[in-house]
């Protein structure tokens, strides 16, 4: 009688066993399908190929090496004490970490320094996108009087006074000397060259397993669906290329509306890249926000009133607190690998 | 003096002729580019008079503008599935736009 007992227990405990087995295997299986990302995501989100190149300004090792020294060189400025890398960081997410830019004359500026990584795929520059191209944008921070404030007149002999660029004018563009054109050639050729490194999420499109946790994939199926973020920060670099007023507060800048005198356009700006977003606090066109908590905390309200004409994309999303934390996590998991980058050794007067 | 079977032909031969050269056009805006039959157009030829609805078959919302001298003009933003239309009477060019997403870009040229 214990004895039958006994087998009986020991066969209820067996089929316990197989069965939570059999459960844990179904349940990972299903997690393990949810967790794959779609053809669709892959299709739309994996890196182009090519990094997109410059009209008449096919990138070449010299173009970008005298491109990088311009950035990094403070006498492009007229204190010789700023240079583009004053605000565009590689150390700070290429940004500067400021709400809003400081420049010349440690003067404050009504926007943010926005990232140069990825510049290389959008198709206007600038917050208010008034810029086409980067060799259309490279000259206007070196010349506009609250930032870097230089005479592009005075700049040319100063260059053409110091042997080491003269040369590495020559290398990169031969013939052509020392020329705004080929000033702002060399520092897009440059900036073509900082773009995003790999992060979890894109080895997890590329099918590698347990690279983005399951509150990260499911702060993306929330991205694209329910908080719809996908309106606008789409594609590989998560942006639009368009404008978008999202509804911050206390705002008078009209943004892209100075550009294009259209009713939508009161108090729109780009819509930014996300990758490397967890790299390049405060967020914003006007440095709003400090947290990626406090973003997401924004869209979910839907934004506030203000003095232009808010997006119609922008609605009160009612997340929950567990939703609004899985967004965070796949936001951070865009965060490429650290790339080691090297400062150059100026040429010397 | 006129008859009125002439008057009547003479009427019906106005209409015909008022219905038949005032085409109706539709282009699409899909995937942030302006397509006609699925496939992008960049520019596009019509005849004076026509109108061309601009439907919105993205989910989200576009802007239609223009600020040519042929034709200025701001059909505000709308929705997936909307469409918004204009007459476009006298001939020339306007570069047509949408203002969220500036890359869509369409020559008109109306003949």
């Amino acid at each position: 009688m214990k004895q039958n007992t006994f087998r009986r227990n020991a066969m209820t405990k067996m089929i316990a066993t197989v069965l939570m087995g059999v459960t844990v295997v179904l349940s990972a299986s299903v997690v393990s399908a949810a967790k794959a990302p779609s053809k669709e995501d892959v299709k739309k989100f994996l890196r182009p190929m090519e990094v997109p190149q410059g009209k008449n300004n096919i990138s070449t090792p010299e173009r970008v090496e005298l491109g990088k020294n311009l950035f990094f060189d403070p006498r492009l400025s007229g204190s010789n004490f700023i240079s583009c890398a004053t605000c565009h960081n590689p150390s700070l997410g290429w940004s500067d970490a400021q709400p809003t830019a400081i420049g010349h004359g440690m003067g404050t500026l009504d926007r943010s320094t926005p990232t140069i990584l990825n510049t290389a795929y959008q198709r206007f520059q600038f917050w208010d996108g008034r810029a086409r191209s980067l060799e259309k944008q490279a000259l206007g921070p070196i010349e506009a009087g609250g930032e870097m404030s230089q005479s592009l007149d005075l700049l040319i002999p100063e260059l053409q006074a110091i042997p080491g660029y003269v040369t590495l004018f020559e290398a990169a563009y031969p013939g052509e000397g020392v020329s705004k054109k080929t000033i702002a050639k060399a520092i897009s050729a440059f900036e073509r060259t900082i773009v995003s490194s790999e992060s979890a999420f894109d080895r997890w499109l590329k099918g590698v397993d347990g690279v983005m946790s399951d509150e990260a994939i499911k702060g993306f199926e929330i991205f694209k669906g329910k908080a719809n973020c996908t309106a606008c920060h789409d594609g590989f670099n998560f942006s639009d290329n368009g404008f978008h007023n999202i509804g911050l507060k206390d705002m008078e800048d009209m943004g892209r509306y100075a550009i294009k005198p259209i009713k939508v356009l009161k108090g729109a700006f780009k819509t930014p890249t996300l990758r490397d977003i967890d790299l390049t606090s405060p967020y914003m066109h006007n440095g709003a926000y400090k947290t990626l908590d406090e973003v997401v905390d924004h869209y979910d309200a839907g934004g506030f009133k203000n003095a232009g004409t808010l997006s119609p994309n922008m609605k009160k999303l009612n997340l929950s607190k567990k939703e609004r934390k899985a967004i965070v996590a796949f936001l951070k998991s865009l965060t490429g690998d650290p790339v080691p980058f090297t400062v150059p050794v100026l040429p010397v007067q | 003096m006129l008859s009125n079977k002439s008057v009547a032909v003479g009427l019906v031969a106005l209409f015909y002729s008022v219905t038949v050269s005032a085409a109706d056009h539709t282009l699409a805006q899909n995937s942030k580019s302006f397509k006609l039959n699925g496939s992008q157009v960049e520019e596009y030829t019509i005849k004076a008079g026509d109108t061309i609805y601009f439907k919105n078959e993205d989910p989200f919302f576009h802007n239609i503008f223009s600020l040519s001298d042929l034709k200025t003009f701001d059909l505000g933003s709308y929705p997936a599935g909307e469409s918004k239309s204009v007459v476009f009477e006298t001939p020339g060019e306007a570069e047509i736009e949408c203002a969220i997403h500036p890359e869509m870009y369409l020559l008109l040229t109306v003949e």
